[in-house]
């Protein structure tokens, strides 16, 4: 156990922000208060709050069209993340971007990218350029399973393995790509195997854990900041919704279903927490009002702010 | 004022930009010390600039212009090569979905500084993977600038000025091109984009030409010349931005359009600057617009096939004698 006990604390609190936010997304899309569609990473939380409490401010991650988990562990903030999911012009891409399109440069989250496997070369781009600036920042990019059967997961991480650049790939592998289930369309069980023809280290990681997503991440991270190169980490985890808002995800055994809820990620790392005595019962109690004011406080700005003036979509086609 | 190639004014550009900007870099197929450029134009940077700024990657476009992109939203300025504009099929989700877009859809937080090299063109008998002119595809999505430069002074100046650019160029040369000498000034200067460039004056019809065609234009102007006709030939230099006032001024005095351009000819550069010609001088216009282009094919092998697909001098005289009489 390497984190200290404020870290773990803020670890659990980032991973209830992200849940409850992606509950109050899901309740306000019923509301028809949400255009287009939406990904929930429900269920997924120990993975972006694991890699980020890695990661400095400066340092750079790339998401993915299920990404508001990745913005809220990376630092966005609350209010701006909705705002955006909404289409309101104080969103971070001022009503642009959308749920599948979220950036925040300021925090070094270099945007969402809602093409599967698109984030992987541009991540080792960002990668490239940390190389070439003499820093000593790293790059997280967070894609799932599916992402890996396209070409660009092949060019992308070949290219940071020849350079040995400062990227973690992180595949959340949650055993279906919209309702395509892995073993329809992979041959092997683990996409870390794949790491091996690269020449770099793959890890499989328990994904509902979020201590041992840290773990694993820390030395993908210290590894990448000291040139070694990339790593390929998987984490195995599952989402407690369907693809998008409108799947009842009908294509998912039951009995999967609630094997993978019995290991559902919160739960369990506040029961660690409370056993290790980092917490009492009362303290995360705390923690959890707290979070959903914090949540309630971050919708009513978003209900309230404005949406952009039509002809703004004119603007930011160029610079 | 000293003479050079085309090749030659390309990287003299790429140096003279490295040596102003550190966060300039190159990258693409073959672009490093042991090949040089499938065209020879980023000879001897490796050796300047070190291998680290002049990259040699793996044959992946996708990842050389995701890689590129990547760079370019943190504080570089690359310069990606495409060993061949055909090829940029392989990189489109990475040119049009994700550089093109990222910064509208960021709502502006970000720039993408980045130049996309490639060759375009066909007259080297290479057949239909080596000598396409896609510039079409690209003058369809927003938030790419578009640049083909048909002389050595034209080459260096946009490349320069690309470079420094904000937002993503691509960068579209003609293999027929880099061994063509003309003039280039020792002393510093750049070429704005999207302002057209009036390649030769004449009284009786303009004709538009871009890249390659613009040198078969000349030619045919030239013979035209002889036989009593004035012809203006308009390169506009750039696609995106464009310079519209440009075709529009010369449409008004003249009177007649032939455009000329290398590309298919549906949905192709000429349609556009037909709906332009159409939208904006209409009224100067005595005859209907010509457009000389490449038949709706691929470009086929064999020398006579080749041929016959390219536009040349004598369809282009065709075109002009059509409406000028």
């Amino acid at each position: 156990m390497t984190l200290e006990k404020g870290k773990m604390i803020e670890v659990y609190r980032k991973m209830l922000e992200i849940r409850r936010f992606e509950e109050k997304v899901y309740d306000l899309y019923g509301e028809n208060l949400v255009p287009g569609t939406i990904h929930l990473y429900a269920g997924q939380e120990a993975v972006a709050a694991g890699v980020c409490a890695n990661l400095r401010s400066d340092d750079y991650i790339t998401s993915t069209h299920r990404g508001h988990g990745h913005c809220i562990a990376k630092g966005a903030q609350l209010k701006r993340v909705m705002a955006e999911i909404l289409g309101k012009k104080t969103g971070y891409c001022s009503g642009k971007g959308g749920s599948m399109h979220i950036a925040d440069f300021s925090i070094g989250m270099l945007g969402a990218t809602a093409v599967v496997g698109a984030g992987l070369p541009i991540a080792a781009g960002a990668g490239l350029s940390i190389r070439l600036r003499k820093t000593d920042q790293v790059v997280a990019c967070f894609f799932g399973e599916g992402a890996s059967n396209q070409g660009t997961f092949h060019e992308g991480i070949n290219m940071a393995a020849i350079w040995k650049l400062p990227v973690l790939f992180v595949c959340e592998n949650n055993l279906y790509a919209m309702g395509t289930r892995q073993s329809i369309v992979m041959a092997i069980e683990n996409v870390a195997d794949r790491a091996t023809a690269y020449g770099i280290p793959g890890v499989v990681v328990d994904g509902n854990d979020v201590m041992a997503v840290y773990e694993a991440a820390r030395e993908a991270v210290e590894r990448a900041r000291s040139g070694k190169g990339p790593t390929l980490m998987e984490c195995k985890t599952y989402r407690h919704k369907g693809h998008s808002r409108f799947d009842p995800a009908a294509y998912r055994p039951k009995e999967e279903v609630e094997e993978w809820l019995k290991r559902e990620p919160i739960t369990r790392f506040r029961a660690r927490l409370l056993e290790m005595k980092t917490l009492t019962e009362e303290e995360a109690d705390k923690i959890e009002q707290e979070v959903v004011v914090a949540i309630e406080e971050a919708v009513r700005f978003a209900l309230e702010s404005p949406y952009p003036a039509p002809e703004e979509a004119l603007e930011h086609v160029y610079i | 004022m000293r003479e050079m190639t085309y090749r030659d004014a390309l990287r003299e550009a790429l140096r003279e930009e490295m040596l102003r900007d550190e966060t300039v870099f190159l990258l693409g197929e073959d672009v490093g010390r042991y090949w040089k450029g499938a065209f020879k134009v980023t000879k001897g940077l490796a050796e300047e600039f070190g291998d680290e700024r002049v990259r040699d990657t793996p044959i992946s476009e996708s990842a050389i212009i995701g890689v590129a992109t990547g760079a370019a939203i943190t504080g570089m300025r690359p310069v990606a090569e495409i060993m061949f504009g055909d090829l940029s099929a392989l990189a489109m989700d990475q040119i049009a979905n994700q550089a093109a877009k990222l910064r509208y859809m960021f709502g502006g937080q970000t720039k993408v500084p980045l130049v996309i090299r490639m060759p375009f063109g066909a007259g080297v008998n290479i057949a239909a993977h080596h000598s396409q002119s896609l510039e079409a595809w690209f003058l369809h999505v927003p938030g790419l600038k578009i640049a083909m430069p048909s002389t050595p002074y034209d080459a260096k100046g946009l490349l320069k000025t690309a470079i420094r650019d904000d937002n993503p160029v691509m960068f579209f040369e003609h293999k027929l091109l880099y061994s063509i000498k003309g003039p280039v000034p020792e002393e510093e200067y750049t070429v704005p984009l999207g302002v057209a460039d009036v390649k030769r004056e004449g009284e009786d019809v303009t004709i538009f030409a871009t890249l390659y065609m613009v040198h078969k234009s000349l030619a045919a102007a030239e013979m035209l010349s002889k036989q009593g006709i004035s012809a203006e030939v308009v390169d506009p230099r750039t696609l995106v931005p464009l310079d519209k006032q440009a075709i529009v001024d010369s449409v008004k005095k003249t009177g007649r359009i032939v455009i000329v351009t290398e590309d298919c000819k549906t949905g192709g550069v000429s349609a556009e600057i037909a709906a332009v010609v159409a939208e904006e001088a209409i009224d100067y216009l005595d005859a209907p617009v010509k457009r000389v282009a490449e038949p709706d094919t691929p470009i086929p092998f064999s020398p006579p096939l080749e041929k016959f697909v390219i536009p040349d001098e004598n369809r282009i005289i065709g075109a002009v004698k059509e409406i000028v009489r």
